[in-house]
């Protein structure tokens, strides 16, 4: 079976800088994979590259078996990727309900017309977008917080919800960019349950994690990334005895914490 | 032949002063991030001080020239600390419409204190033109081009070889790294802001005498300001400088060869041209360090 | 608010002139009226996306000189020897044809402008509304140029039992704005609580999500400049055939500053902000009337914007919204 999501030769030059310099990797459906490596190896690039924000010098993008290669996010989100955002991940100054319809936008398809006269199609389409965004924060745990400005949510609270944004428009591959980041352990335990369960409803995970403990724990592969280049792709198992894997940490000083995750 | 030698050197006296008013408000925009709408007021400032100096007060021409400057350096520095400098966290949008706010104040004020009809300024020079060969040019217009280029000159001078126009230079190519460099980011907004309006005003105080000067008068030159702005490059110097002189062309010789009526309007055209082709301007902004 | 109020609110209006048959008070709610409408339409683009369109008054003027001048008919050469001849329309077609000329100005400008956003956006919005007023001062054939087009007919309506009747009255041109502009409130509300409207907020408040999760920006936002450009049409087009003289100052930057105080004042983003400060700064013009240097007045305006940007940001509307206690 061909992987969900290929990626070719990629190469990504940003102002004379190398910050891809030739890196393939592919993501087969139903798995959680997880991009890792030391800060400044590429891997928001690879993000960013993949989901649209930015051309890629060389290589290609295959999604699904086509070639997807330069669209445009919301072109790239309509075939069926979505991604999470580090910092901006949520619609500020709109109720996390509100938060919800917005990211469900792929899934209605009233236009002008319906909206101007409130069709009955549009009615009943609205209808059914408000019970799927109950129905999705049910599911991350935030419908008591339908009402609340995002903005004013626990910092916990706000990346769940940022996930669920991703989520909530049933992407067939969903990027997330470094969930657990400032999370502590037992928000980051709900962030794997999250992730997990996500995975369970048929969707495949490509990740970019800092947190080694949980990229070892949730991962079926990964892809480590150094300076640009893939130096090792595998098991978790695999990953962490890689004689080179362990040679990029040591010396990015980024030691303690793989070595903390292979303890 | 003789035709296009006369568009050539009025289209280089207009030029000129067009890339005063360009050059304040890039190097504003460059170094604050601020559309500075009032650019046209100041304009209109620096002609009605010159009236003002010259016809009310019986001060001599060339000084009046210089005090209608040093008044809008004053105006200003006081719209900078009155106004902007609350204004430093607010996104941009905010600051063009408080900097909207001040040019109706001060246009109305303006029209309010002159009255709506046209006044004209005095001036020492000889009414008959120069007339050199093929072209001819009023002895006014040609002191108008000096003081021009003399001005810019002084500008570029200025920012390359004082202490001020260092820092000015640091804050327009990186506000942070300048602060963090012990650059007193707040004082440079301020001279800058004075800066910029100083050669607005001297560009209206030179204009003033050769045109009338009206309270309105600073309308349409701000909507050419930023014309200019945007064919060179919004916060490119040396693009403000060669937009200034380009438009100063385009509306000589759109206006002598193709229509007099609409020759105001080309800028405007050459603009939405701009910005849907090269939106960038003419000078891409990797160069626009000044 | 609750779903009685806004309705008694125009009921009372439209009682207003049988209550009070005022003609000075009638003219001053009638124009008033007229730039709250375009209010309305501005505040799509400025409020709900978030883009500081200038040029506004491009498609007022658009509207009022498209609605006028099919209302006179027009004879122009347009070179070849070639002529467009147009006779006088009723001046319905004409309120239609600025709906829809002004609306297709909307959607080219939105296509050529929201490639480039910002200081760049906003630039080229005005130029936009400055070249038309070149083309308006200078296109005499079409246009008289600053000669204005003069004897506009006024709107006709068919009411029954009196057949097709010409609105000469004060009332009876209040009573078609205050209609106008029900609608127009109407189609912005019925945009902004769609689908439609949840996009355009979603953008102006984080657009690397939006795109993320699949929304087209600028689609979405040429829609919003469409309607909106469309609304404004209409409100020109009820401004040429009230006042019944055109003449190429409609295109004066000075009226999208009117506009856009009334939005911000009243507070953007919000379906009230522009009836409230489009009733607060459309009635006091002429409450200073007789007292006042109309200088002054627009002093004022210069005055009430910067402070309202740097100390009520949101409004009015929001800000008394927050003064009641939250359920």
């Amino acid at each position: 079976m061909s992987p969900l999501l290929r990626v070719e030769n990629l190469a990504v030059h940003i102002g004379g800088l190398v910050a891809i310099a030739d890196a393939s990797f592919s993501v087969p459906e139903g798995q959680v994979v997880s991009l890792i490596g030391p800060n400044g190896a590429g891997k928001t690039t690879a993000f960013n590259v993949i989901t649209g924000y930015m051309r890629p010098t060389a290589g290609r993008i295959l999604f699904d078996g086509a070639e997807i290669t330069g669209l445009s996010p919301d072109r790239i989100a309509e075939r069926g990727i979505v991604r999470s955002f580090q910092r901006t991940s949520v619609f500020t100054g709109c109720t996390v309900l509100e938060n919800a319809l917005m990211a469900l936008h792929r899934r209605g398809s009233a236009g002008l017309l319906g909206a101007l006269l409130r069709l009955p199609s549009a009615r009943r389409e609205e209808a059914r977008l408000r019970a799927e965004a109950w129905a999705m924060l049910e599911f991350v745990g935030l419908a008591g917080r339908a009402e609340t400005p995002a903005e004013v949510l626990a910092y916990g609270e706000q990346r769940r919800l940022g996930i669920a944004l991703a989520a909530i428009a049933s992407p067939r591959l969903l990027l997330l960019d470094e969930p657990a980041a400032g999370l502590n352990p037992s928000e980051t335990a709900e962030c794997m349950a999250l992730i997990r369960q996500l995975r369970d409803r048929g969707m495949t995970v490509l990740l970019v994690e800092h947190d080694m403990p949980m990229v070892m724990q949730i991962s079926d592969a990964i892809v480590v990334l150094n300076q640009g280049r893939i130096i090792a792709t595998g098991a978790p198992a695999e990953i962490r005895r890689h004689p080179e894997v362990i040679r990029a940490y040591l010396g990015s000083g980024e030691y303690q914490e793989a070595g903390h995750a292979a303890a | 032949m003789d035709q296009l030698l006369q568009h050539l050197v009025n289209g280089t006296v207009l030029g000129g002063t067009y890339a005063l008013l360009g050059i304040g408000l890039t190097l504003i925009f460059g170094v604050m991030r601020v559309v500075n709408f009032t650019h046209g007021e100041l304009y209109a400032f620096g002609a009605y001080m010159t009236y003002a100096f010259v016809s009310l007060l019986g001060v001599n021409f060339y000084l009046a020239l210089a005090l209608a400057t040093l008044a809008g350096v004053a105006l200003g520095a006081a719209l900078e600390l009155v106004l902007l400098r609350r204004m430093r966290r607010a996104d941009i949008d905010s600051v063009m419409l408080v900097m909207i706010g001040a040019s109706l104040v001060l246009q109305n004020a303006e029209m309010w204190a002159w009255g709506g009809v046209a006044k004209l300024i005095p001036n020492p020079f000889a009414g008959s033109p120069l007339v050199l060969g093929p072209v001819s040019v009023l002895p006014l217009r040609l002191f108008v081009l000096g003081v021009s280029a003399a001005l810019l000159l002084g500008f570029w001078l200025m920012l390359d070889r004082t202490r001020a126009g260092v820092a000015m230079r640091a804050t327009f190519q990186d506000p942070e790294t300048a602060a963090l460099m012990g650059v007193r980011v707040g004082w440079v907004n301020t001279a800058t802001f004075a800066i910029g309006s100083g050669l607005a005003a001297a560009a209206g105080a030179l204009l003033g005498p050769v045109f009338m000067v009206s309270p309105t008068m600073g309308d349409l030159v701000g909507l050419k300001a930023f014309a200019i702005v945007i064919l060179g490059g919004l916060g490119s110097l040396p693009g403000a400088t060669l937009g200034g002189f380009a438009l100063g062309f385009v509306e000589e010789f759109a206006g002598g060869y193709l229509s007099t009526e609409y020759r105001d309007a080309f800028g405007f055209l050459l603009i939405i041209l701009v910005l849907a082709l090269k939106p960038q301007g003419l000078v891409p902004a990797k160069e626009r360090i000044g | 608010m609750s779903k009685l109020l806004p309705w008694l609110f125009v009921a009372a209006l439209a009682l207003l002139p049988v209550a009070f048959p005022d003609p000075y008070l009638l003219a001053v709610l009638t124009s008033a009226g007229i730039f709250i409408i375009g209010a309305i339409s501005l505040n799509l683009l400025l409020g709900y996306t978030g883009q500081l369109s200038l040029g506004h008054v491009a498609f007022f003027g658009l509207g009022a000189y498209t609605s006028a001048l099919a209302a006179l008919g027009f004879d122009i050469g347009i070179g070849f020897g070639l002529r467009i001849t147009l006779a006088p329309q009723p001046a319905w077609l004409g309120f239609i044809a600025a709906i829809v000329v002004a609306g297709g100005f909307g959607w080219l400008l939105g296509r050529l402008a929201f490639r480039v956003r910002g200081a760049y956006f906003v630039i080229i919005t005005i130029c936009f509304a400055q070249v038309l007023r070149m083309v308006a001062l200078n296109w005499i054939e079409l246009t008289q140029g600053p000669m204005a087009l003069i004897s506009i007919p006024p709107f006709s309506l068919w009411l029954p039992g009196q057949g097709v009747v010409a609105l000469y009255s004060k009332a009876q041109n209040y009573w078609l704005v205050l209609a106008v502009a029900v609608v127009a409130f109407l189609v912005v509300r019925q945009v902004v609580e769609s689908r439609i409207g949840r996009a355009l907020v979603a953008l102006r408040s984080n657009e690397s999500l939006a795109r993320s999760v699949g929304i087209r920006v600028t689609h979405y936002l040429v829609i919003a400049a469409v309607i909106s450009a469309g609304i404004a049409g209409a409100a020109g087009s009820l401004f040429a055939h009230y006042v019944r003289i055109v003449d190429p100052d409609v295109f004066l930057f000075i009226y999208t500053v009117t506009m856009v105080i009334m939005v911000i004042t009243g507070g953007k983003g919000t379906l009230w902000g522009p009836v409230v400060g489009g009733l607060i700064f459309g009635l006091i013009p002429d409450l200073l009337r007789g007292h006042a240097a109309p200088e002054a007045q627009w002093v004022a305006y210069g005055v009430a914007m910067i402070l309202f940007v740097m100390f009520l940001p949101r409004g009015i509307v929001p800000a008394l919204a927050s003064l009641r206690p939250r359920p």
